[in-house]
C-alpha cells in the first residue's frame, strides 16, 4: 500500500498536526503550514485531524497508487489531475490501483494539501508523523519526497467511526487565498526597542512578501524601522535589533537590521538574537502559510482578548468542520 | 505559437551561473525538453523546459527578473 513518487514537486513533505513540547531542545512543532486545508483534506478523505497527509509547495508531486485510495486534494488552487483528466479540489476522489496523480500550475496561494484514507503511515517519531527537514527527523526519511520513493499508506478504513465522510467543503468553508490580506498581531516582548515611528511603520505599512519564504519563516519587503539608540548589553551583537539570546516564539516577528520583517513560521528555530517585535495571534498563522510571494499583507494590532477570542472561533470552525459542536 | 510558463514563483535566470552561457538565445532552436532556463525559489533552482520543439522567438521575462507561477516566459514558433 504506497504512492510511488514519479516526481517529487518542490518540495513535498508528510505532515500531521504537528510534534509539540521539544521546543525547549530546538525541535520545533512543525505540521501542516495551512493546518485549516489539511483537516479538510482529512475530513473528505474519511480520517480524523490525526492522519498525516502530503504538503505540497507551489508545484505538486505525479505520483502513481498500487492500491484502490481514496484521496481529497484542498489548499492554493490548483488542477487536479487523475490520468491526466482534471478533477474536482475540495472533493473526495476514489483511485483505482495503477491510477497516477498530477497537478497542474497554481493558480494561487502556495500550498496545497493531499489527503489519503487511512493517512501517510511513515514512523511515529517524538509523537508525529510530521517531517522537520532541517533536523532530518519524522515524515519520510527525515526530508521532502524524491523520485523513486514508495510513500507508505495507512490500511486503516479511515477511522471516522462509522460517520460518513464529506463529499466535499462547501464553498463558504473554504479558506480564501488572496491577494491581500490583514494579519493579527500582538505587539511585544521587544517592542520597546522600536522608536515609536519604527512601531508605527511596522503595524502601519503594507508589507509585500517575498520569495524567500518556507515552512521556517517568511520575508516582507517594505519601508524600514527604527530602533532606539543604546548601549548594546554585554551577549547582545553589535546590531541595534540585536538582544541577548532569548526563546522565539511561533509566529514572532524580526527585523534584521530593521529591514524586511521576518515572519518565524512552524519550522522555526527556538531561539536566536533578534529582537521579536510582536507576534502573529495563532489564528492567523494559518494566513501566512496562504500567501503567495507579492501578496500585501498589513500586520493589525490586536490584545489578548481578541487573540484569545478568535482562537476560540478557529476551533468552532474545526468543530463544525468535524461535527463535534463547540 | 508555443508558450513556456513558469511553473513556479521566484526569480527567473537565462544561464546555470553569472559567467556561464545563457542556455538558449532568441531565435535558437530548441527541443522538447530543453532547458531554457532556471527559477530559483526556497534557495532551490528549477530547470524550465520547453514543451515544444521549434525556434525561440522571444523571451518575456528578463534575466534575473520575477515571475509568478502561469508568467509566459518566452514563446517557441513551432516546426
Amino acid at each position: 500500500m504506497a504512492f510511488e513518487i514519479l516526481e517529487p514537486g518542490l518540495a513535498t513533505t508528510v505532515q500531521d498536526r504537528g510534534r509539540f513540547g521539544y521546543y525547549n531542545v530546538g525541535i520545533p512543532q512543525s505540521g501542516a503550514m495551512d493546518e485549516l486545508s489539511a483537516e479538510m483534506a482529512n475530513a473528505l478523505a474519511g480520517n480524523t485531524p490525526a492522519e498525516a497527509v502530503l504538503e505540497c509547495t507551489y508545484m505538486g508531486p505525479r505520483f502513481r497508487t498500487d492500491m484502490d485510495a481514496v484521496i481529497a486534494v484542498t489548499g492554493a488552487p490548483v488542477d487536479v489531475k487523475v490520468n491526466g483528466r482534471v478533477r474536482a479540489q475540495w472533493s473526495r476522489l476514489e483511485l483505482a490501483a495503477g491510477d497516477e496523480v498530477s497537478f497542474g500550475i497554481l493558480q494561487g496561494g502556495t500550498r496545497f494539501y493531499i489527503g489519503v484514507r487511512g493517512g501517510i503511515d511513515v514512523p511515529v517519531v517524538l509523537g508525529s508523523r510530521s517531517t522537520y527537514g532541517l533536523g532530518g527527523i519524522g515524515g519520510f526519511a527525515g526530508r521532502p519526497l524524491r523520485a523513486g520513493d514508495l510513500v507508505p499508506v495507512g490500511g486503516g478504513a479511515g477511522a471516522l467511526g462509522g460517520q460518513e465522510p464529506r463529499q466535499e467543503i462547501d464553498d463558504g468553508l473554504r479558506p480564501r487565498f488572496e491577494k491581500e490580506i490583514s494579519v493579527r498581531v500582538m505587539p511585544g516582548l521587544y517592542d520597546h526597542r522600536l522608536t515609536e515611528q519604527g512601531m508605527e511603520t511596522l503595524l502601519g505599512a503594507t508589507w509585500t512578501l517575498t520569495p524567500v519564504a518556507d515552512r521556517t519563516g517568511l520575508r516582507y519587503s517594505g519601508p524600514e524601522m527604527e530602533w532606539r539608540p543604546r548601549q548594546q548589553p554585554f551577549g547582545a551583537g553589535s546590531d541595534p535589533s540585536n538582544i541577548v539570546d532569548a526563546g522565539y516564539a511561533v509566529g514572532s516577528i524580526q527585523i534584521p537590521g530593521g529591514k524586511e520583517p521576518i515572519v518565524l513560521h512552524r519550522d522555526a528555530v527556538s531561539g536566536g538574537g533578534y529582537a521579536m517585535v510582536a507576534t502573529v495571534i495563532s489564528a492567523d498563522m494559518d494566513l501566512l502559510a496562504r500567501s503567495a510571494p507579492g501578496t500585501r499583507t498589513r500586520f493589525r494590532p490586536v490584545g489578548m482578548e481578541e487573540a484569545l477570542a478568535a482562537r476560540h472561533e478557529r476551533r468552532a470552525l474545526l468543530a463544525q468542520l468535524w461535527g463535534t459542536g463547540t | 505559437m508555443a508558450e513556456i510558463l513558469s511553473p513556479l514563483p521566484g526569480i527567473f535566470y537565462r544561464r546555470p551561473g553569472p559567467d556561464k552561457d545563457p542556455y538558449v538565445k532568441e531565435g535558437d532552436r530548441v527541443d522538447v525538453g530543453q532547458t531554457v532556463g532556471v527559477v530559483e525559489v526556497m534557495k532551490q533552482f528549477t530547470e524550465v523546459r520547453s514543451d515544444a520543439a521549434g525556434t525561440l522567438d522571444r523571451f518575456h521575462i528578463e534575466d534575473a527578473g520575477t515571475v509568478n507561477p502561469g508568467d509566459v516566459i518566452a514563446t517557441v514558433s513551432e516546426g
